[in-house]
């Protein structure tokens, strides 16, 4: 179907861009990569709505080594999430997560910031920043927030941003020598959102694992997490059982997705019992 | 003149060569000319309103607000167009029983779908279109919708069409021989029941017609993104009430088809109809979404079957009941209990045995109407043939090749009449099955199997032999009243230069026809197929004709091609002959160029033929015929079908604790009869393989309780991608049929008639130790769970 | 809607090595744009959700799905089309290969499935099969089943490797 949006401004700036969207009357969206708003215009789930484009606000755009941290700007595209060096040695869970969203022609375009203001629950970042215990940033007409990816994620595509609020950045701690980082996704086709996908990062021994595919939001298997600890494999599948409440929809039923929710997590831990030292 | 096709030497030999297609220079140029490619002065758009219910009485239609939209110019209901259009029902008289209600271009008092159109909004462009569609006010009355297969003829079930009095659209009974005594006295016994998803093409161009009615002409010519533009013509004529030679439709590239677009569309006519009211180029292109709703559906069956064979493994008997969801209506104008038909027409096509009993009952639903879709039938027989047979295998711990050899039809059988009344001219199980173990090195994937099983690796092969329906003859519509023509024709006409034109009746949709037409037509007159133009497509200007369906374009177009080529081969020799004092049986055409028949001497080019007959006639005898164009027509007539045969394997690969497939490889092995073009015949088997592949692994409209169709997207109707499609080997065993001089059956739809069956026991295989066996297609992740008992589901 | 919205915008593009301007709606997708406004009907549609591919062309270098961007978006960009791609022998190699090995069927798909295509060959290298498979997997053809154009794609890698 043809998109329909009534009016559309450029942001020259961050400043200008919260200044527009602090000032707009009616129903207007933030514009990046597009890849996920356009598609919901083309197919009229949006309405009647007006568009302020960020895709050029310098501010969003860096990747900045922070010393123990590093600040990766809202505009980071997902390809670049695979190439850029400092975020393929510091943060390598999201360089491998970069590969299994959807295609190369969507990967140019789409978002880091794009895809976590989104919060698909199938889609791979907004379980890799929970994973990763990553601080996203937030800008609007009252300054800068910090929100903690376990805050930031409050339902089915709905985050903590304010209306008023643009997403900025994200902010990871380094990987240190030891830890560990996997994503792994079941996936009828390449490319295809997962019907089930876990991101697990060990930090100097201790675990956090979010699985994607569900529920409404990435879900931290706690009780699990807590069995992966202890280094008990097997508690840590059986922990899944009050960790998840999957849903049943067309893709897979509650116990298909449980069942292989626990199959995922034995093949992430064993990829990194199997990843060397160093 | 007789052809040797067993010499590759022969002169002007293309029937047999892998020539580059003619027209593939210019696709991947992005120079195709697609329907929306096509702008026309004063060209207006068409988007429908279309019906969120599945039954639903459509009590009033307020266009008010649509009207007053930016670029909305008209809104037409079904009661404006019946005026202009006349409703159809689509029945076949060969079909005894078969009813269907009046369908009208847009709904008339009734919605019967999800996705009927109720309403069309013309505007300056698509998205106006779109605009005026939503402001459309339309006053539903939901009706209780009939969606379940199974108790569609239950007592208390709503009837849709009162006056047909029941959602019976079609059964059928055949009988052969005695099938309760052969099961009474039958070693083993072994039922099962099948399920074959609900389909639907998603042919990338989607549905597209460009209708321009000429008010000051009276005629009509439609831009048709279609299979058959004779039968629309025909269509359009009757329907719009204009002469058929007011009426020209046109074909250019068409954007892939396989079935889905050789029906008749309601919402086409309907832009037909608007533009003979607007007098106006008129555009409708469905978009993905209502594609999804609105593009015919196949394949919605439930079988169960049942297999009795004696201890040596010999099938004594094949009991099939078939049942099929349709939708509301039966789709014009080939009907839609020709699939169920097909089913109790093909099952155990590949065996000798004698007793068969076969029944279809086919339902109307309140879902999107189904009709003719690649391979029409075979897929589903074939899975449950050859899935009966592999079950018969399993219960005498024999195995899947050797059952078959016990029971395939004998090579040298022929000619052979099936329990089924299917008559077979010439086919080569055994040599096929020979082939295919040999290039698939049987054996050998054996060990490889029972090898990775020791390291826990779950691996399977399966193995399918088909029968294939091509050529058909006017017993498949014709002789139903349908005005579908069984039969085509073409032109060839030499031009001063020695430039040959062939107009054909036949058409393109990417599978290479113009190719084949060209090499057919350079090898019956004797020139480089370089200076061969082929137009297809053009009700004004090629023979009539009957498009392509049924794989009916090379056996029965290429015939008629191949007969005028050398109908013109014989006119110009007979000028030739005059002009160089020599009889014309002892000369020849080779490369352009009248020869010497014994020595190939050359006499005289063709170019000089043209210049004397068409500026020098005052030099030839005065009672000379120099027609230099001649038209030929063929109809098959010895059999209602030319059968051809095949048999396919698949090694797959099963993740027991995820369920997922893998398909490691995939080979098949066709008789096709004479095979024109290696190359484009084996394309064509690899992607009808992957769209049956896709059946059996991905594809599923998925309709809910109401009636609507919740996965009608791309991201949730899964068609294959290349990630996951295994490389196919493809060969060929070639008996020829005697019927023609070309010898050429057809190879379109071979491909997707055995891949569901060869994948699904592939798959049977690995899960055989693991106690598991899947008969529901698609076979899931989830569905091979399932069947292992690891996930019970809710 | 406020004012500093426009429902009409001004954008100037190079598209196939030529500028463009033009005034545009706001929510009209760049592959529209191309085929209704400048001609360009060799990049298909084929579903307007991103998925199929056959949208596939390049922007500022890169391939993108032209229904999954705004025309506005590309104000300022440098667009190449299969039109300009084929003019200028962009893919000349690519190209030759695909009618050879018959790649293609019905051709919709392939303006985009070439633009993918090219997007790996340009990484270099002889890329394996299962990586050319995984390359393509955002374009869907019904046609040929896949093999045809993966043979293609080896083929010219292989002589581009040369």
């Amino acid at each position: 179907m043809k998109a329909a949006a009534t009016g559309y401004v450029r942001a020259n700036d961050l400043a200008h861009a919260i200044a527009l969207l602090a000032n707009a009357r009616g129903d207007t969206r933030l514009i990046a990569g597009g890849q996920s708003l356009v598609a919901s215009m083309n197919l009229r789930l949006t309405g009647e709505i007006q568009l302020i484009d960020i895709g050029r606000v310098k501010e969003l755009q860096d990747v900045v080594d922070g010393g123990d941290t590093l600040r990766i700007g809202a505009l980071t595209r997902h390809a670049d999430l695979a190439t850029n060096p400092l975020i393929v040695a510091h943060a390598p869970l999201l360089a491998q997560a970069s590969p299994l969203i959807a295609h190369a022609a969507i990967r140019n375009r789409g978002t880091l910031g794009g895809s976590l203001a989104h919060a698909d629950p199938a889609a791979e970042l907004p379980a890799c920043v929970r994973a990763l215990d990553a601080t996203l940033l937030a800008c609007g007409p009252r300054g800068e927030r910090r929100i903690a990816a376990d805050a930031f994620f409050r339902g089915l595509f709905e985050t903590d941003l304010a209306g008023d609020e643009v997403l900025t950045g994200v902010e990871v701690r380094k990987r240190r020598a030891g830890d560990r980082d996997v994503i792994l996704e079941l996936a009828r086709r390449s490319g295809d959102y997962a019907i089930v996908g876990i991101a697990a990062a060990r930090r100097q021994g201790l675990h956090r694992v979010a699985f994607f595919g569900v529920g409404d939001i990435p879900v931290l298997a706690r009780d699990a997490m807590t069995a992966l600890d202890q280094g008990d494999i097997e508690a840590a599948v059986a922990a899944l059982a009050a960790d998840l409440d999957p849903p049943h929809d067309i893709q897979g039923s509650s116990s298909y997705r449980r069942h292989v929710a626990g199959v995922l997590l034995r093949r992430a831990s064993a990829a990194m019992q199997e990843m060397g030292d160093e | 003149m007789t052809i040797d096709f067993g010499n590759p030497d022969r002169p002007n030999s293309y029937i047999g060569r892998s020539v580059p297609r003619p027209n593939a220079p210019r696709l991947v140029e992005g120079r195709g000319r697609y329907v929306d490619d096509i702008v026309l002065p004063r060209m207006l758009h068409v988007a429908f309103v279309r019906s969120p219910h599945a039954h639903a009485r459509i009590d009033g239609i307020d266009a008010g607000a649509a009207l007053a939209a930016a670029g909305v110019r008209r809104v037409f209901t079904g009661e404006d167009l019946r005026e202009v259009c006349t409703p159809w029902v689509a029945v076949l008289a060969h079909l005894k029983g078969l009813k269907s209600a009046p369908q009208h271009a847009i709904a008339v008092d009734r919605a019967c779908w999800v996705g009927e159109a109720v309403a069309a909004v013309v505007a300056d462009s698509r998205a106006a279109a779109e605009d005026g569609a939503a402001l459309v006010d339309v006053d539903y009355t939901p009706l209780p919708a009939v969606t379940d297969m199974r108790s569609a003829l239950a007592p208390d079930t709503p009837v849709i069409h009162p006056e047909l009095g029941d959602n019976l659209a079609f059964r059928r009974l055949h009988e052969a021989g005695d099938v309760e005594g052969a099961m009474a006295s039958a070693h083993k016994v072994i039922k099962a029941r099948f399920k074959t998803g609900r389909h639907t093409g998603v042919c990338l161009e989607p549905r597209s017609i460009l209708a321009d009615y000429n008010r000051a002409e009276r005629t009509l010519t439609v831009h048709h993104s279609t299979q058959a533009p004779h039968m629309m013509q025909t269509v359009f004529a009757q329907h719009l009430d204009l002469p058929e030679g007011k009426v020209r439709v046109i074909c250019g590239d068409v954007g892939g088809s396989f079935g889905i677009k050789v029906h008749v569309y309601p919402d086409e006519v309907a832009t037909a109809a608007i533009s003979r009211v607007m007098g106006r180029p008129i555009k409708f292109i469905a978009d993905r979404v209502e594609s999804f709703s609105t593009d015919i559906h196949a394949r919605d069956h439930e079988i169960d079957g049942t297999i009795a064979v004696d201890e040596t493994g010999r099938i004594l008997a094949i009991d099939i009941d078939d049942w099929t969801a349709i939708g509301p209506y039966s789709v014009y104008p080939r009907t839609s209990a020709i699939e169920g038909n097909q089913v109790v027409n093909l099952c155990g096509g590949p065996y000798d045995f004698q007793n068969y009993r076969a029944q279809t009952t086919v339902v109307f639903q309140n879902k999107t109407p189904t009709c003719q879709y690649r391979a029409v039938g075979h897929p589903i027989a074939a899975a449950v043939t050859e899935g009966l047979v592999d079950f018969a295998a399993e219960a005498l711990g024999m195995d899947p090749v050797e059952i078959r050899r016990r029971n395939l039809i004998a090579d040298d059988a022929y000619p052979f009449t099936a329990p089924t009344n299917m008559r077979f001219e010439g086919l080569s199980h055994h040599a096929s099955l020979d082939r295919l173990l040999e290039i698939m090195d049987y054996e050998g994937l054996r060990r490889d199997q029972a090898e990775a099983r020791e390291r826990g690796v779950v691996r399977g092969i399966g193995i399918a032999s088909f029968i294939e329906l091509t050529n058909p003859s006017p017993f498949m519509y014709g002789i139903g009243g349908a005005r579908i023509s069984a039969q085509d024709g073409c032109t060839v006409r030499m031009d001063p230069d020695g430039s040959i034109v062939a107009l054909s009746g036949v058409t393109e949709q990417g599978q290479g026809t113009e190719s084949m037409l060209a090499q057919v037509v350079a090898e019956g007159v004797g020139v480089p197929i370089g200076q061969v133009k082929v137009i297809t497509g053009d009700t004004q200007v090629t023979p009539y004709g009957g498009g392509t369906w049924a794989s009916r374009g090379a056996g029965i177009g290429g015939e008629a091609a191949l007969q005028a080529g050398l109908a013109l081969r014989r006119s110009i020799l007979e000028v030739a002959g005059a002009m160089l004092q020599a009889a014309p049986d002892t000369l020849d055409i080779r490369d352009a160029v009248v020869v010497d028949m014994a020595s190939g001497g050359e006499r005289l080019p063709l170019a000089e033929i043209g210049r004397i007959v068409y500026f020098r006639g005052d030099t030839l005898p005065r009672d000379l015929p120099r027609e230099l164009v001649q038209t030929r027509h063929y109809i098959t007539s010895e059999y209602p079908f030319a059968f051809t045969n095949g048999v396919q394997a698949s090694y797959v690969e099963v993740d027991p604790d995820t369920g997922f497939i893998r398909l490691l490889k995939h080979w098949c092995v066709e008789d096709c009869g004479r095979v024109i073009n290696p190359q484009l015949v084996d394309e064509q088997i690899r992607g009808g393989i992957v769209q049956g592949i896709g059946g059996a692994l991905y594809e599923e409209c998925i309709y809910d309780p109401d009636g609507q169709l919740v996965n009608a997207s791309m991201a949730e109707y899964l068609v294959p991608m290349a990630s996951e499609m295994p490389d196919m080997q493809i060969a060929h065993v070639e008996t020829p049929t005697r019927e023609s001089t070309l010898g050429a059956k057809g190879a379109g739809e071979a491909g997707t008639a055995g891949a569901p069956a060869a994948v699904m026991n592939a798959i049977n295989d690995a899960l055989r130790p693991l106690g598991a066996r899947v008969t529901e297609m698609p076979f899931t992740p989830e569905r091979i769970l399932r069947a292992l008992g690891t996930v019970a589901g809710d | 809607m406020n004012e500093v919205f426009s429902a009409l915008v001004d954008v100037t593009l190079n598209v196939n090595g030529e500028a463009v301007s033009a005034r545009v709606p706001a929510e009209r997708h760049l592959i529209d744009f191309l085929r209704l406004d400048l001609g360009l009907t060799g990049s298909h549609v084929g579903c307007e959700h991103g998925v199929c591919g056959a949208c596939t062309l390049r922007v500022n270098g890169d391939i993108v799905r032209g229904c999954l961007m705004l025309v506005v978006q590309a104000d300022g960009a440098e667009i190449w089309t299969i039109e300009g791609i084929s003019d200028t022998d962009g893919m000349r190699d690519l190209q030759d290969a695909f009618v050879a090995r018959n790649a293609l069927q019905c051709g919709f798909c392939t303006p985009g499935m070439l633009f993918a295509a090219d997007d790996l060959l340009a990484q270099g290298g002889v890329p394996g099969r299962e990586e050319i498979r995984e390359h393509l997997s955002g374009n869907y053809c019904r046609c040929t089943g896949y093999e045809a154009i993966v043979d293609a794609v080896e083929t010219v890698a292989r002589g581009r490797a040369q």
